[in-house]
């Protein structure tokens, strides 16, 4: 369990922040630039005290404002990867590896040196110097040097914003293993939707230094007040997914959502697997009645839940086809189809994005 | 101490010079390092002040340090008369005296360079430290000092020529002993004043600009080399 309850004003800006998490996988604290993401981080790691409050990881009081509690840094034992890496410069990349390792006894080292540097493909540059490093190499050391004091809570400061896409996608697939291989819980702040949707199990819904709300990433991502921190090209549906099937000769794989059958080229996961699938809204076309002769291969049956006027020529419908989804289509496309709320219609989707279990978007 | 090309007089004042300027310089380094440390992170009542008289050598007249060091560290003085009584120590008219006279003169410079050089360096690598881990002591000795080296030496080395230069404060405060305080731009001064003393001073001259170019070199060599070992 992750109790986070804390109060710190900064300036003109206020961190008001208070949350109960369960402390398995991976939490995501999201939300727009200047909501208070990192303060709330650097609170939790003892950098920054909060001016009333309480920190709590599995029972153990790390700071609380009326117990006059406020463990240092150094003895709350979570590891912090910063967005900026800071590595010691002056150190080889094993000296900052086993910088902190070193400060942790023996018998309480529960993360072996050689797993981590395999774990994060590391092994070639052990001797090299940091200043030699690209961005990609230098996050995967800093993310090593944290796990290597074996901490009990790994807190994370957007890892992979520093770099460019190619380097993301490096770096990526590392950080997607860490909650499966190693049993830590982890704290990651993103504003990222994609990141998000790749590695979180809990989100909190951060605005303006206060929790909007907290739950599962698909209840969260869903819900209407989402709408205004997302950017315009991530606005869409999560759809929590079971891969049903895989047709080899068609080159297809089955996900099941409700009673549905979403159709997606096929990828290498195992049946049963959850995948999250995201659905962009301008991706999704609407017919009142079933389409016939069309290369849309997934067409649903749905129901109008709501319709909103966005900017421009654009409305947001809202629809249910077993799970929620949106599409923006034009004003006039709404008159055409004279919309209405509790409408039945029919859904196509044009393309899906599979955010997990799966590197990568896939789309057609 | 005699070399074929300086007499035994100038010689000691070349050693002289050396010792006193070694001493006064690794004497004040722990106290320059922690001074500048205080002055680069932290803020505290009356800083302003602290800092205004650690640069106060700087400023006056040397004479007017040496002979404040006088009042104070004299056989006679404050603080002179109590070290004399229970620690049987006294800097009064000895090479310890030009030691500290050295010091207090360098000491600004040595401040300076160290504290530029800690105001340099990226906290947050500190902070990392600290969730490595590391205590503040620690990450003191680990980061932060390695990282502000190449300031140290600099500091050094400023501070070093400062001390062989010393001339005001020295002769105000301990005089111009030969063999005791007479340091190298003391006997360069002694021997212009008498007759037949050219010589000498020309001698100690040329010696003094020696000195000063191996210690300029020494400094490039090594901040050449922490700074290869910084940037890998």
């Amino acid at each position: 369990m992750l109790r986070i309850s804390v109060k710190r004003k900064q300036g003109q800006f206020t961190v008001d922040a208070s949350f109960t998490v369960d402390s398995t996988g991976v939490t995501a604290l999201f939300g727009p630039s200047g909501a208070g993401k990192t303060s709330i981080i650097n609170m939790v790691a003892g950098l920054s005290r909060p001016d009333t409050g309480m920190v709590m990881v599995n029972g153990r009081r790390v700071f609380d404002s009326e117990k006059g509690i406020d463990i240092a840094p150094e003895h709350r034992g979570f590891g912090y990867v910063f967005q900026d890496g800071r590595l010691f410069p002056h150190l080889s990349v094993r000296s900052n590896l086993t910088y902190g390792m070193k400060l942790v006894s023996r018998n309480k080292r529960t993360i072996a040196f050689n797993d981590v540097v395999e774990l994060l493909g590391i092994a070639h540059l052990l001797t090299r110097r940091i200043a030699n490093l690209s961005g990609g190499e230098k996050q995967r050391v800093a993310i090593g040097r944290a796990l290597l004091t074996s901490p009990s809570l790994l807190l994370m400061d957007e890892p992979l914003a520093s770099l460019d896409e190619a380097r993301k996608s490096e770096v990526l697939p590392f950080v997607e293993r860490l909650p499966t291989q190693l049993s830590i819980p982890i704290l990651y702040v993103s504003h990222s939707l994609t990141e998000i949707l790749n590695l979180a199990d809990t989100l909190v819904l951060l605005d303006s230094g206060r929790v909007q709300s907290v739950g599962p990433v698909e209840d969260v991502i869903n819900r209407p007040e989402l709408a205004s921190v997302r950017s315009q090209n991530e606005s869409g549906a999560v759809v929590p997914t079971v891969v049903d099937h895989h047709d080899l000769s068609e080159g297809l794989t089955y996900l099941r959502f409700g009673r549905n059958l979403l159709k997606v080229p096929h990828f290498d996961v195992s049946e049963g697997a959850k995948v999250r699938v995201h659905i962009n809204s301008r991706d999704v076309a609407l017919a009142l009645s079933p389409p016939a002769h069309t290369s849309v291969q997934n067409i649903f049956p749905a129901t109008v839940e709501q319709v909103t006027e966005r900017d421009g020529a654009l409305v947001e419908v809202r629809l249910d086809v077993g799970s929620p989804i949106s599409a923006k289509i034009t004003k006039k496309a709404r008159r055409d189809l004279e919309l209405k709320t509790g409408q039945r219609l029919f859904v196509m989707v044009k393309s899906v994005a599979i955010s997990r279990g799966a590197n990568g978007r896939h789309e057609w | 101490m005699s070399t074929p090309f300086l007499t035994p007089l100038e010689a000691e004042a070349l050693r002289l010079s050396l010792w006193v300027s070694t001493w006064a310089v690794l004497g004040s380094l722990p106290l320059g390092v922690l001074t500048a440390w205080l002055l680069a992170r932290w803020r505290f009542p009356g800083k302003v002040l602290v800092d205004g008289v650690i640069h106060l050598p700087l400023v006056l007249p040397p004479v007017v340090t040496g002979y404040l060091l006088l009042v104070l560290l004299g056989r006679k003085g404050v603080l002179g008369e109590w070290l004399y009584q229970t620690l049987g120590i006294t800097v009064a008219f000895n090479w310890k005296g030009a030691a500290v006279a050295a010091a207090v003169m360098s000491f600004p410079l040595m401040v300076r360079a160290v504290r530029l050089s800690i105001e340099g360096v990226d906290q947050g690598l500190e902070s990392a430290a600290r969730t490595l881990g590391a205590g503040p002591v620690r990450v003191f000795f680990t980061i932060t000092l390695p990282l502000v080296l190449p300031g140290v030496f600099t500091g050094v080395i400023l501070a070093f020529a400062r001390s062989l230069g010393e001339f005001g404060a020295t002769i105000t405060f301990v005089s111009n002993i030969p063999g005791e305080t007479q340091t190298l731009p003391l006997a360069l001064y002694t021997l212009t004043q008498v007759p037949n003393g050219e010589e000498g001073a020309m001698r100690l001259c040329i010696v003094a600009i020696v000195v000063a170019m191996i210690a300029l070199v020494a400094s490039e060599v090594m901040g050449k080399r922490v700074e290869r070992r910084m940037k890998g």
